[in-house]
């Protein structure tokens, strides 16, 4: 590992953080044009955040020291997370530490502190949030599993760089197991991150929210590390997303700073498009009944299963 | 890496499978239709490419019969009888749709399963599709189980048929022409036959609900 990868590894951490407010004003922003209303800046999500930074906490009386804890975990494991999806360099040096199983796991950690601090002041709204927090994820997390088999199966390793090497190699050709789990992965993405098929991120305090309820109860600095998490974890997972399906763009191998002036433009046109694209599909799909969200990420499972399935039978 | 025809079959073979699957959730009958006119072009598709990758001639004359008949007249005549039957959903089928899916998954499992003495012994470059073929094909079994309407059962019958179709087409490039001519006619004169059954049933029982059917007295 020479100094070269860990800068880059620097780097790339701080573009997560830094560009996933943006990515979220760009999101907002794409929804906005397509139904027909003036979008709001893309800087938005920053200037809330900055608001959010200046206001003073203010905490339940019987709120835990887990509940102030809570954000930074979250925040932390986001941030980690960041560090070991490949979206911009090939070589990174935490890489080792962790794979793309270790990688849901920290998912699943952010997940459980998110639902522990909801229930844990004790109000309606939080607790139900918690618990459709949870059965939206116990359902996520196994769909998402089989996707990363099926390109862990594909390019015979479970780190997120590896496959991506593999995929920039051009071995691989038109796959169908990979179509099929990249559909899979879309529909994870968006139950995931309470897109609109799911969960509203528009909505606040209404009955059907789910990711909103759990946050109820956080103010000021606490609230803003939620949502600077929340947007990190859909950078996150669109980052996955290209690494594991859309790798063009990425530098491979030992790159310097040079590298990343190819990598950062394409890694800046791959999410414009995935945003907008999140958008598009926002605007034209209507929110599931909860009890139907069983069901959409069923079909995800399904659409991951059958892609393994396909890939043993075909991919020879 | 494999030559793109090849890659282009695998992603029929496995477009194939995944439209099974889409038949086994879908609740609405006219959908059902739909997919299976679908199904039809994602056959000719893979016919057409697999007649001109191995280049036997009798290959585009089946695919003009399936064009021909599992895209354009039978799901014609099928949307023709659904307008004049006005049926358009099924009831709840017997078993909800994750679990009907649950138990697809395993039917896969089995299938591929099965597929594997077949595909040793075949000797085509298509035989590793042998086993999406037979999945195909159970699949469709268990629609026709799993749906309670005669429309449903009869769209799984012809999806079976579509199975066995790709399972000749991978594991020997296609049955002789006068074999696929006599099942073409029969899947023609089959549905003819229950269009007529349709009206019957619905005469008797006033819904198409087979499990009328069940009951072999009338009272009990």
């Amino acid at each position: 590992m020479t100094l070269g990868d860990w800068i880059t590894q620097g780097l790339e951490v701080l573009m997560a953080v830094a560009a996933a407010p943006v990515l979220l004003g760009w999101v907002n922003q794409c929804r906005a044009w397509l139904q027909n209303r003036r979008a709001p800046s893309l800087w938005l999500p920053y200037r809330n955040l900055h608001k959010l930074f200046h206001k003073e906490a203010v905490l339940a009386e019987n709120a835990s020291p887990l509940f102030r804890l809570a954000p930074y975990v979250v925040f932390g494991a986001m941030v980690l997370a960041a560090g070991i999806i490949p979206s911009m360099g090939t070589r990174l040096p935490l890489v080792v530490s962790a794979d793309a199983i270790a990688l849901v796991g920290l998912f699943v950690t952010a997940r459980v502190f998110l639902a522990l601090a909801a229930m844990d002041v004790g109000t309606a709204f939080g607790t139900l949030g918690a618990r459709r927090e949870m059965m939206v994820g116990f359902l996520a997390e196994p769909a998402l599993l089989m996707v990363i088999f099926v390109a862990s199966m594909i390019s015979a390793s479970t780190a997120l760089p590896a496959i991506t090497e593999h995929l920039l190699s051009g071995r691989v050709g038109l796959s169908p197991s990979l179509a099929f789990s990249a559909v899979a992965f879309v529909l994870v993405l968006l139950a995931e991150n309470g897109r609109i098929p799911v969960d509203n991120p528009a909505t606040h305090l209404e009955l059907t929210m789910i990711h909103e309820a759990t946050l109820l109860e956080y103010s000021a600095r606490h609230l803003a590390l939620m949502e600077w998490a929340a947007a990190l974890k859909l950078f996150n997972y669109v980052c996955i997303g290209f690494a594991l399906f859309l790798p063009w763009g990425v530098a491979e191998g030992h790159i310097g700073p040079l590298g990343l002036l190819v990598a950062i433009p394409a890694l800046a046109v791959k999410l414009a498009t995935a945003g907008a694209g999140l958008a598009l599909i926002e605007t034209v799909s209507a929110k599931l009944r909860v009890l139907r969200i069983p069901e959409f990420l069923a079909s995800a499972f399904l659409f991951a299963v059958l892609a393994l399935l396909v890939q043993v039978l075909l991919g020879t | 890496m494999l030559p793109w025809g090849q890659q282009l079959l695998d992603m029929c073979a496995a477009l194939l499978l995944l439209l099974s699957f889409a038949m086994l959730s879908q609740r609405r009958i006219v959908t059902l239709v739909n997919l299976y006119a679908v199904q039809g072009a994602v056959l000719t598709a893979a016919t057409l490419l697999l007649a001109w990758r191995t280049g036997e001639r009798h290959l585009y004359l089946s695919a003009a019969l399936t064009i021909v008949l599992k895209v354009t007249f039978l799901p014609w005549l099928l949307r023709r009888l659904l307008r004049r039957l006005d049926i358009y959903r099924d009831s709840e089928p017997r078993l909800n749709v994750t679990g009907t899916m649950l138990v697809g998954l395993l039917i896969v499992v089995f299938a591929f399963a099965l597929a594997q003495p077949i595909t040793r012994l075949a000797s085509t470059s298509t035989r590793s599709a042998i086993g999406i073929a037979i999945s195909v094909v159970l699949l469709a079994f268990l629609m026709m189980i799993t749906r309670r309407k005669a429309v449903a059962q009869v769209v799984g019958f012809l999806s079976m048929e579509n199975g066995v179709f790709f399972g000749a087409m991978s594991a020997s490039y296609g049955m002789p022409m006068v074999v696929e001519l006599g099942v073409a006619l029969d899947v023609l004169i089959a549905v003819l036959v229950l269009g007529v059954f349709f009206f019957q049933i619905r005469e008797q029982f006033d819904s198409l609900d087979l499990h009328h059917l069940e009951s072999l007295k009338e009272h009990d």
